[in-house]
């Protein structure tokens, strides 16, 4: 994530012997669950309250907002922000430009990031091992030190202001991260499987299409469910390398919506609330694959 | 979580020296295009800006005509700008605060909902979910809970704190902490999810011995279960701290870096000196400062995962 961007993501110790892994402990289970409902339940409506304050601010009108205040419990329900976030605010555009970003970062990075993957981990390439440290300490860099020379090679090499341009950027800076995972993960197949495929005179190609990558399917699935939510939330990179209003993804727009809808919070709480949704998509279907993306490479 | 169970198995093959001899000897023309590739796009796009940045903060510029070298002078003066000053100051504020409260937070939750019972799915999705907004999309719920008439004062009022509420976003006392609040709300959620992984990982017989000795539980948490947790502890730690470096797009979205500057990061100082004054050069410098400040902490990232590369 930001970090955002964040460096979202660990190494911790995950169970090495499976009789750890059951949950919590058999001896206190349940104990006192009134205690803990009680103080779980308030602590919980605490949480969703910022959610749910903005679900019911973006439904109400303006008027209802500008004369009754934001926090009146709402007596209209209509969609007039989402319409106009969607038709003058251009978030249906904005997220078009997203998407048009995020899924060929994705794609390519993950090709490009296995590839290497590949080479390092089968492979008796000379000082692999620095190579991939090297490659995981690029993506651990703080952007700000990368922001003006990337803005102004991109200028130099006439992709400033281009979605390619922030494609380009986004594949290149997660890059070490996706590498490194995958490379732990393909490490753990067993050699043998491909050393049969190489009796039987399979190349180097094959055993990286028919095999590696099949076997790598969960490593893939964790890493572009947390690569998409990654790439499609980035700000700062949007912001350095575009210009026009009209290639801005949703982030960036957003910031735009805000300075034009200054007072009119209904409109604001609808873009927002579209923004957060492909992102909420993206984390209720793949659950399972975003919760062990962020605990990717916690191998040992 | 397939993922961690096959990888749990270090070392099946390869990587080890015995085995050497086992790794594929000749190198097909193909696998070196395989590395060369990605390796010429990361080289480009991230290590040369990055030594790019080093040799521009040296240099006097604004974007157009030739760069002018005035050696450390951007450095010089960096040091009485009483701006990156308080953004310094503001950072370290920031990291504290970010790293103590989602930590304390994150840990305080896993071991609270680490036990299956009925309706810990629910809790654990609910405090995770924000999450997966973006740090903008964050930002500007929190503006909204802000406003003046918003969810926050009108809270306060309803508790009978009403002398409490102010403009907490347009208030230089209180505009960087608000932003704080807002970013913790969503980092919670990942130390919690890192935290359950590693208390799964704990030997329930150690607490269940020490109950037995009659070892509270309050000693059993620090005793027996954070000594178990210290491999989390120390990645969740440089993850604060490298994240707490890097944040921009909370404080960008929420304030601005303002009111006169009182929420300013490094960060959102370098962005606006870069992008808004055009000062290439200057900025370039408090990005090296940024760098320096962080490379110490992505070291002792690195070296931590090379130890579990073997």
């Amino acid at each position: 994530m930001t970090a955002s961007t964040t460096t979202d993501r660990a190494v911790p110790r995950t169970p090495k012997n499976p009789k750890f892994a059951g949950n919590g402990h058999a001896g206190n289970k349940g104990g006192r669950p009134w205690l803990f409902h009680g103080l779980m339940i308030p602590l919980t409506l605490i949480w969703v309250a910022p959610m749910v304050f903005v679900v019911l601010v973006a439904f109400r009108s303006f008027d209802d907002i500008a004369g009754r205040g934001l926090s009146a419990l709402p007596n209209t329900f209509t969609f007039d922000g989402f319409r106009e976030a969607f038709g003058a605010g251009a978030i249906g555009q904005a997220l078009r430009n997203s998407v048009l970003v995020t899924v060929p970062a994705v794609v390519l990075a993950l090709t490009l990031s296995s590839m290497a993957a590949f080479a390092l981990s089968r492979f008796a390439i000379p000082g692999r091992r620095t190579i991939l440290l090297t490659m995981l300490a690029g993506n651990l860099l703080p952007p700000q030190i990368l922001l003006i020379p990337v803005a102004k090679i991109m200028d130099s090499v006439g992709l400033y202001d281009t979605r390619f341009g922030l494609v380009v950027i986004q594949v290149a800076f997660g890059m070490g991260f996706y590498t490194f995972v995958l490379h732990g993960f393909m490490r753990s197949i067993p050699r043998e499987i491909t050393e049969a495929a190489v009796v039987d005179g399979a190349g180097a190609l094959t055993i990286y299409l028919r095999i590696i990558l099949p076997l790598c399917r969960p490593a893939l699935a964790a890493l572009a469910a947390l690569s998409t939510t990654w790439i499609f939330n980035d700000l700062i990179w949007s912001l350095s390398v575009l210009r026009s209003q009209t290639k801005m993804p949703i982030t960036a727009a957003l910031l735009n919506l805000q300075g034009g809808y200054v007072s009119q919070w209904n409109v604001v709480a609808a873009g927002s609330l579209l923004a957060a949704l492909p992102t909420a998509v993206v984390f209720f279907t793949f659950q399972k694959h975003f919760v062990s993306g962020l605990l990717v490479g916690s191998d040992k | 979580m397939s993922i961690t169970k096959v990888a749990a198995q270090p070392n099946t093959v390869g990587g080890a020296p015995p085995k050497r001899r086992r790794i594929t000897r000749k190198i097909p023309v193909l696998v070196w295009i395989f590395l060369a590739v990605p390796a010429a796009i990361e080289a480009a796009w991230v290590f040369w800006p990055a030594v790019n940045s080093f040799v521009l903060s040296t240099e006097k510029w604004n974007g157009a005509g030739a760069p002018l070298s005035i050696g450390f002078k951007n450095y010089s003066d960096l040091f009485s700008d009483d701006i990156f000053r308080q953004a310094l100051r503001n950072n370290v504020i920031w990291a504290i605060g970010f790293g103590l409260f989602s930590v304390a937070g994150g840990l305080g939750l896993a071991v609270a909902l680490n036990r299956t019972r009925r309706g810990v799915g629910l809790y654990r999705s609910a405090i995770y979910l924000p999450m997966v907004f973006s740090l903008a999309v964050t930002g500007l719920f929190w503006r909204l809970l802000y406003q003046p008439d918003g969810a926050v004062n009108t809270t306060l009022d309803g508790l009978g704190l009403g002398s409490w509420a102010t403009q907490w976003l347009a208030n230089p006392d209180t505009a960087i902490y608000a932003v704080l609040v807002a970013a913790v709300w969503r980092q919670v959620g990942y130390v919690m999810v890192l935290y359950l992984a590693g208390l799964k990982g704990c030997d329930p017989t150690l607490d269940d011995a020490g109950a037995v000795d009659g070892a509270s539980p309050w000693q059993r948490f620090w005793r027996i279960t954070m000594p178990q947790l210290r491999g989390v502890n120390m990645v969740v730690f440089a993850v604060t701290v490298i994240d707490s470096l890097r944040t921009f797009d909370i404080v960008w979205t929420m304030t601005g870096g303002g009111p006169y500057h009182s929420s300013e990061l490094l960060s959102t100082y370098m962005f606006q000196q870069a992008f808004t004054s055009l000062n290439l050069g200057y900025a370039s410098a408090i990005a090296v400062v940024i760098f320096v400040i962080a490379i110490g902490f992505i070291l002792t990232y690195l070296v931590r995962t090379s130890r579990q590369e073997d």
